[in-house]
């Protein structure tokens, strides 16, 4: 649409404002507080004990949950677009749920279930298995909440990809494995690659869920984002911020993998919510 | 979840119909409503900058759109804190009042609008807009009668994200809300409090009112993208 030039400005001051406003200015804020007076606190406040901990549990259950979501993303697309399996219409549907989902709801439906009045939680606990105040909580909590992102990012791609190829391949000889891993996953492999990066950094900064089922005990069940609260609330406005700072640059990390695998993905921009 | 039903309706509308809960997913409804009327603007104004204007830095703003999608939530409204709390020193405190609530909740929901109206808009054809414009149509009759039944299933199934994710958010909220009941403790809130208090029936009771909100959400957004992709099958 032909605009005015009045028009066109105002509506970039407009725009930019808010972001400024709503994301930039406090963003940044956080850093400057973090390195106002140097390296020197930020680097005292991340290297407390529990601050070390929270950090070392969150990468270590990142870096269980996104292989796992990773390969039942891959199946689940393929079951989705592949193979007429009855019910599958509803799995689609429902592997959605997790991101219009508030969080507080999963934790509470993990805490129902495994608490020692659970439907599982008792027993589980009759056999020694303990899973709420503990890793597998955090893992299951962390796992709920990632769940759709690799489905999301495949499933277009999939489809739009077409079988003549993988049909091509089976008339050739080829065996369904062999298929999958010479032609269906070298066409896949930026849109998993897209999706395990969302993965990854819904992993790393869950909050929700995780503060219902992971109990918070500092330097044993408390993640990185459960630090940055429980400083907030203990007055150690330091400690938060570092932290915050810690997942900021995470976070930003992993943006900047996103515009570098963007252009290879192809335009299903749309097709994503979070 | 079938815990919150536990006990028959009539119990479960006791515990969900209190006052307290009453007000806590009132003021989460009503918080959620000016988010969609929010981000249709914004969004749609920051799609429309990204796609139709040009300046230095456009490719950088386009990245940081994503900024809240990556950051943690609890991270988000720490800032929001740091900058628009008592401590900020630029004049304004919104810690513990809604004001502050919706500032969170524009944090997190802001890509959402952004992210399904800037491919329609790519992808729009211009010489539509220019015929139009030749045929003697005024710039906001453009806008009103070409431009925006292009954008729509696009611009409700963004709103709709946003309104899910508004109903739902809680990390970017806790902090910045103080936790107020009947001034600003919403839904998840409540449900959070409910459950520390031991009181799992109650919070189970709203969380089955949340859900079927996200339910609601979810299939409405597959009834869009069936209306939205009519035409191409």
């Amino acid at each position: 649409m032909t605009v005015s030039r009045r028009t066109r400005y105002g509506i970039r001051v407009f725009s930019l404002g808010y972001l400024a406003l709503i994301l930039v200015a406090p963003v940044g804020l956080i850093f400057w507080r973090s390195f106002d007076h140097g390296w020197h606190p930020f680097w005292a406040a991340v290297s407390n004990h529990d601050a070390v901990h929270a950090l070392k549990l969150t990468v270590e259950v990142t870096a269980i949950v996104v292989p796992l979501n990773t390969a039942f993303g891959i199946l689940c697309a393929l079951a989705i677009v592949r193979h007429r399996i009855p019910g599958m219409g509803l799995v689609n549907a429902i592997v959605d749920l997790p991101m219009a989902l508030s969080p507080v709801v999963v934790g509470l439906s993990l805490y129902l279930l495994y608490a020692r009045d659970g439907w599982f939680g008792s027993w589980l606990l009759g056999h020694g298995v303990r899973i709420l105040f503990a890793l597998p909580a955090i893992l299951l909590a962390t796992a709920f909440v990632s769940l759709p992102f690799v489905v999301r990012e495949v499933v277009p791609v999939l489809r739009e990809i077409g079988i003549e190829q993988e049909e091509a391949a089976a008339t050739l000889g080829s065996s369904a494995f062999t298929t999958f891993r010479r032609v269906t996953l070298p066409a896949i492999r930026w849109a998993v690659a897209y999706g395990v990066v969302l993965t990854t950094a819904r992993s790393l900064g869950e909050f929700g869920a995780v503060s219902i089922v992971s109990g918070g005990i500092a330097g044993r069940t408390q993640t990185l984002t459960q630090y940055v609260q429980a400083s907030y609330e203990n007055f150690s406005l330091t400690g938060a911020y570092a932290a915050s700072v810690e997942l900021a640059m995470l976070a930003i990390a992993t943006l900047l993998v996103m515009t570098m695998l963007k252009p290879r993905r192809g335009g299903h921009i749309g097709n994503r919510g979070a | 979840m079938v815990k919150g039903a536990h006990g028959g309706w009539q119990h479960f509308w006791q515990v969900a119909w209190n006052p307290e809960s009453r007000a806590a997913l009132e003021l989460t409804l009503g918080l959620a409503g000016a988010i969609v009327a929010i981000n249709a603007v914004s969004g749609t104004a920051l799609a429309w900058t990204l796609v139709r204007d040009d300046f230095p830095g456009k490719r950088f703003v386009n990245t940081l759109i994503d900024l809240p999608f990556a950051l943690p939530t609890i991270v988000a409204g720490l800032t929001l804190l740091a900058l628009y709390g008592p401590t900020g020193g630029v004049g304004v405190d919104v810690a513990y009042t809604r004001w502050g609530v919706l500032m969170a909740l524009m944090f997190v929901t802001l890509p959402f609008v952004v992210r399904t109206v800037q491919p329609v808009l790519i992808e729009l054809d211009r010489e539509m807009e220019e015929a139009a414009a030749s045929l003697g149509a005024e710039r906001l009759t453009i806008f009103r009668r070409v431009v925006f039944p292009h954008l729509l299933p696009a611009l409700l199934s963004g709103v709709a994200l946003a309104f899910a994710r508004a109903v739902g958010e809680f990390g970017a909220v806790i902090l910045i809300s103080g936790n107020l009941p009947f001034k600003t403790e919403v839904a998840s809130v409540y449900v959070f409090q409910r459950i520390n208090s031991g009181d799992t029936s109650g919070a189970a009771a709203l969380a089955v009112l949340l859900l079927a909100i996200s339910l609601g959400v979810l299939l409405a957004i597959g009834a869009l993208r069936r209306w939205a992709t009519r035409h191409d099958r």
